[in-house]
């Protein structure tokens, strides 16, 4: 451990997250440049057909869904659910964090959280919108899906409200729009500056108008900060509300291995740690492609591999909070669940998730690995796989192995299943790019605030 | 000639916080700053009165979590009223997960439509833009405007004023 204090001075935490001394000149030019004069190169056109391809196949997938109905999903009677339910807990989860890291670290003054803020939210918006198709996907008439929606509809009903769909619904619109807000009073002022320095009429006009004519004076400024740390102490509840919801969607019901009083909190950490791992790899892949080493420094990356390494030790306490308790509390169906996800035929999965989410984050008690970016992205990625096997297996292990043995059945996914997750991969990778070309990448505004406090403190 | 607001460019922040502290002990009222980000103290320095954008949002939270329970309330127990097993109707648990949803979005949606609002954000251009180097202030400039209805405000006294403070520039503000 090279340097560990937990208190450090504002002048200390800017001179480690901001290498060296930078003018506001330098911050503003080496973020807007990328977007306004640097060409995009042949690694990102690549990634973008790439992305192309990938959102092509999201949309057939959702075609094919919509003419021949969910029989062409590898559902059965017992597995209702299967990747779309599995897949929107994984992407809301990677929708929570960006939120949720955002405004935590904002609210704890981590001033390091300026460098990755602002793509961290704009993941979330990503995930967020996609992991919202998923349920509305799933249902058998996916075109009904307003029925969850309160209206004096003709029929004369009104939703069941004490029903977790029907929280998740108005926690994941919420959230969206609640996100959405979040992110774009942020990204206002750096508008303005992008409008400021576009050097086409065209740039001027579009970065204008969404700069909504910003000027930057002092009561602008003050409001801007009431109303954005508001939002931050906000966000925070609201993001672990979002999740406990899904959480609830599980163990609201009385099947082994979901009705459990663990599961809301588990899913927070859950989501917290699986969307962390995401803005670890888009943290690496940003710097590198950007350049950006000097505003994403290697301390960056060390505090990140931190946090992800407490939330593995979570984990395992949770999965094993939840062997224990399935083995105290003595009921049959519960043990036999346990001893399912072990030596079932899931179980090969079962153990690389482990491996994933609790085995492999061990290597981060190292610095020397925290900062090794080929280490980290290494545990990162095994971590959003290991995530995903979790959400794939909590969504299969139950109704495969249920209390009733005569509904004892696999599920395993087809080719659609896989072709409309793999599409989703496409199309976030799609708006990510997307979005690193039109929007500075890192908050400008609060870069420079944190180098006037390296210079002043 | 119609007097016009002046503008002095400053370099640094600490230098218009000077300027800020010199021209109010000077006797000037009418005082606004603008800044590439955020400075903690120039609210105060300014003496600016706080802003009430948060009791707006508390109003706005609180209003949408009466409707959104109020609605709730209506319409399990008597516009669609189900029974199942004789349980009450009015169950306010399970009715409490929206109502939390919905305050924290009215809350956040009265908030951001209150920042646009106060701020003239929906006026996209501004007479400010048109002066001479103001483009920076997005950048790396700060500048302090006295406006021309200040009583002290005399265009060749409040310049010289200004010029003392060794500012970069000082300009008028085209309105």
């Amino acid at each position: 451990m090279a340097t560990t204090k937990l208190h450090l001075t504002e002048r200390e935490t800017a001179a480690r997250f901001l290498p060296r001394e930078m003018t506001y000149d330098e911050v503003t030019r080496d973020v807007s440049e990328q977007i306004l004069t640097k060409r995009v190169g042949r690694v990102w056109w690549i990634f973008f057909a790439i992305s192309i391809l990938g959102t092509g196949l999201m949309l057939a997938s959702i075609a094919w869904l919509f003419i021949e109905g969910i029989g062409i999903w590898g559902i059965n009677t017992s597995n209702i659910w299967g990747f779309a339910i599995a897949n929107y807990v994984w992407w809301i989860g990677i929708g929570n964090a960006g939120t949720l890291i955002s405004s935590m670290l904002l609210l704890t003054r981590q001033k390091w959280r300026s460098s990755i803020n602002r793509f961290a939210e704009a993941m979330t918006l990503f995930a967020a919108s996609i992991a919202g198709l998923f349920p509305i996907l799933h249902l058998g008439r996916p075109y009904y899906f307003f029925w969850l929606v309160p209206y004096p509809s003709t029929m004369d009903l009104w939703p069941q409200w004490r029903s977790p769909l029907v929280w998740d619904l108005f926690a994941i619109a919420s959230y969206l729009i609640f996100s959405i807000l979040f992110w774009y009073t942020g990204v206002i002022p750096d508008l303005a500056t992008m409008r400021d320095r576009a050097r086409t009429t065209t740039g001027r006009v579009l970065y204008g108008a969404f700069a909504l004519g910003w000027t930057g004076s002092a009561r602008d400024w003050a409001r801007y900060e009431k109303y954005y740390k508001a939002m931050a102490a906000l966000g925070v509840p609201l993001v672990c509300s979002v999740h406990s919801v899904v959480g609830l969607d599980f163990a609201a019901g009385l099947a082994p291995g979901w009705q459990e009083t663990i599961f809301p909190p588990y899913f927070v950490v859950g989501a917290m740690f699986s969307g962390f791992a995401m803005v670890v790899t888009l943290a690496i892949a940003i710097r590198w492609g950007f350049g950006l080493r000097h505003l994403i420094t290697d301390n960056h990356l060390d505090l990140m591999g931190k946090i992800l390494l407490m939330g593995s030790l979570i984990m395992g306490i949770s999965y094993a909070t939840e062997w224990f308790m399935s083995w105290y509390g003595g009921s049959d169906a519960d043990r036999s669940v346990v001893s399912f996800e072990f030596t079932g035929p899931y179980a090969p999965w079962y153990w690389l998730m482990l491996f994933g989410n609790v085995l492999a984050p061990q290597l981060l008690w190292f610095r020397t690995a925290r900062i090794n970016t080929a280490i980290l992205i290494f545990v990162a990625i095994m971590i959003n796989v290991g995530m995903w096997l979790e959400r794939i297996l909590i969504v299969a292990v139950t109704p495969s192995h249920d209390q009733l043995p005569s509904q004892w059945r696999l599920y395993s996914p087809t080719i659609w299943d896989w072709s409309l997750f793999i599409g989703t991969l496409g199309f976030f990778l799609f708006m990510f790019l997307c979005f690193v070309r039109l929007v500075p990448v890192v908050s400008m505004h609060e870069v420079k605030q944190l180098a006037h406090e390296r210079r002043s403190a | 000639m119609s007097e016009r607001d002046l503008m002095a460019e400053f370099t640094q922040p600490e230098p218009l916080m000077e300027a800020i502290r010199a021209a109010r002990a000077e006797g000037y009222v009418r005082l606004e700053a603008y800044t590439p980000f955020s400075i903690e103290e120039m609210p105060k320095a300014l003496g600016l009165k706080p802003s009430r954008l948060r009791v707006v949002m508390f109003v706005g939270g609180v209003i949408g979590a009466v409707a959104g329970y109020g609605l709730q309330h209506w319409s399990a127990v008597s516009a669609y009223p189900i029974n199942t097993g004789g349980r009450p109707l009015a169950s306010w648990p399970a009715f409490l997960i929206v109502t939390f949803e919905i305050a924290v979005l009215f809350a956040a949606v009265a908030g951001f439509a209150a920042l646009i609002i106060r701020t003239g954000l929906t006026e996209l251009s501004n007479p400010v833009f048109a002066t001479r180097g103001f483009e920076r202030v997005t950048q790396d400039r700060f500048f302090l405007r006295v406006d021309a209805k200040d009583p002290k405000f005399d265009p060749v006294e409040t310049r010289a004023f200004l010029e003392r403070l060794s500012p970069v520039a000082v300009n008028v503000v085209p309105t």
